[in-house]
């Protein structure tokens, strides 16, 4: 899978998760201090990238601070993939 | 010899700190040492009692064994989930008897400490199974499972921290900032527990007789007794938490910490990211996310809210019965899950709470009412709203 279609892929999937298309434009703030994902709507994205990608990440893998904006989402599913 | 309570565990604790600072200073040999200063404080602490010895002995073995023969199975490729289960399983086991044996007043396979090492053991297990933990030490993890400062009390350390820690001695200045800490924290602990913990439960009295002039007068008496309390277990609670957490800085390990001004938290969840924070993570981690993952792959719930209410109850339920199964702590655990799933359901519902929770009147009132909440989680926690029930009851 390019980067590309990845990027996307993970846009979409938060996009649907946090039920805001802002995900698309602001990829670096900080989606819990955003207030649109919570430690519920974490498990939900780790379990929509297992479904989606075949990558599973335990929940306590990776620190928050590791995985708290689109691109820091995208950059953990690529590095496993 | 109880610990941060007894004379002669202070005493025997200040002669085991200054070889500590001794080969924190010179660079080297501090976990050798902590390892050998932990032996000798737990060898006193179950002294008094052989059975207790025993139990912990046993308790130990059996958590070593399932640890190792998991990482083993998860080396060597196999990763069978039999021998997992079957370790969580015997792992799980002494405090489960444990606890279960107590309301017959039997107390089975007890020891000082069980709860907090069976939750350590099983973090271990659960991070061995998710691939997390891949290279261990036995006397590394014999180490993180019986480390002497936070046995008996917490706060719950998580075993790749910790190991981290012991990885790293730290260089001599910062290891003389750690101890300069680690000294604070234990005469602040010991203050916060010695001194204000006394004074509250001095004034709390929850035996007086409800005989009184008025009941106008019982009632207010009761109210007092609850913040009384309130006041009692933070300081008392904390203040352990705050003295293991200055003694294992003085051997190196910068145990987490356990409260953070809980009396401040402006709603329930807030609260228990400032109550006894390394419980409440556990849970979160490892009973809370896993039901969650586990409802949500199956599609359980049809909705997010009630998957979410569900694994609150379901996650305090089970603190409720880790402090025992006393009718008290499991309504105790009942009602703060019901709390959390009503917290929850009405932040993501309310358009009241979503236009309004940055005002600041709306920010007091809704710490004025989780304090409230919270007193009275302590009065079921305590046996004092049965205590008065049974009263009534019986005229």
């Amino acid at each position: 899978m390019d980067r590309n279609m990845l990027e996307q892929e993970v846009i979409d999937l938060l996009a649907d998760i946090c039920d805001d298309d802002a995900v698309a434009e602001e990829r670096d703030i900080d989606l819990f201090d955003a207030g649109l994902l919570d430690s519920l709507a974490g498990i939900e994205v780790l379990v929509a990238i297992e479904e989606r990608f075949g990558v599973q990440i335990a929940p306590t893998e990776v620190e928050r601070a590791e995985m708290n904006s689109v691109n820091k989402i995208i950059d953990r599913i690529a590095e496993r993939l | 010899m109880t610990f941060y309570t007894s004379a002669s565990f202070f005493i025997l604790l200040a002669a085991l700190i200054v070889p500590a600072a001794a080969f924190g200073v010179w660079g080297r040999g501090l976990k050798c040492w902590g390892m050998a200063a932990s032996a000798i404080m737990l060898a006193f602490l179950y002294s008094s009692s052989a059975v207790q010895a025993a139990a912990f002995g046993l308790f130990v073995a059996i958590a070593t064994a399932g640890a190792f023969a998991t990482l083993a199975s998860w080396k060597w490729g196999a990763k069978s989930m039999a021998v997992y289960r079957i370790s969580l399983a015997c792992t799980l086991a002494p405090l489960v008897i444990y606890k279960v044996s107590a309301v017959f007043d039997q107390n089975l396979l007890a020891f000082a400490g069980i709860s907090y090492v069976t939750f350590k053991a099983v973090q271990v297990l659960i991070e061995i199974r998710d691939g997390l933990i891949d290279d261990m030490r036995v006397r590394d993890y014999l180490y993180f499972l019986t480390f002497f400062a936070t046995i008996t009390s917490g706060p719950i350390d998580r075993s790749r921290r910790f190991m981290d820690d012991l990885k790293h001695q730290p260089s001599r200045s910062d290891y003389l900032e750690l101890l300069s800490r680690g000294l604070l924290l234990l005469l602040v602990g010991a203050v916060f527990q010695l001194v204000f913990a006394s004074i509250a439960l001095h004034y709390y009295a929850p035996d007086r007789s409800l005989v009184v002039p008025s009941i106008a007068y019982g009632v207010a008496r009761q109210i007092a007794n609850a913040y009384l309390y309130a006041l009692y277990l933070f300081f008392d609670f904390a203040g352990y938490s705050l003295m293991a957490m200055g003694a294992s800085y003085c051997f190196g390990i910068v145990t987490p910490r356990n409260f953070q001004a809980p009396f401040a938290a402006v709603d329930m969840k807030d609260f228990w990211n400032r109550w006894h924070i390394t419980l409440s993570t556990w849970l979160r981690d490892f009973v809370f996310m896993r039901f969650v993952r586990w409802a949500t792959r199956r599609r359980v719930f049809s909705s997010r809210l009630s998957c979410a209410c569900t694994a609150y109850v379901v996650d305090m339920a089970i603190m409720g019965a880790w402090h025992g199964l006393t009718p008290d702590y499991l309504a105790y655990g009942l009602y703060h899950g019901g709390l959390l799933a009503a917290t929850e359901a009405y932040q993501k519902r309310s358009s009241f709470h979503k236009r309004h929770k940055q005002a600041r009147w709306y920010r007091v009132l809704s710490w004025f009412v989780t304090m409230q909440l919270v007193i009275f989680g302590f009065a079921l926690f305590s046996g004092q709203l049965r205590t008065i029930v049974e009263r009534i009851i019986n005229g």
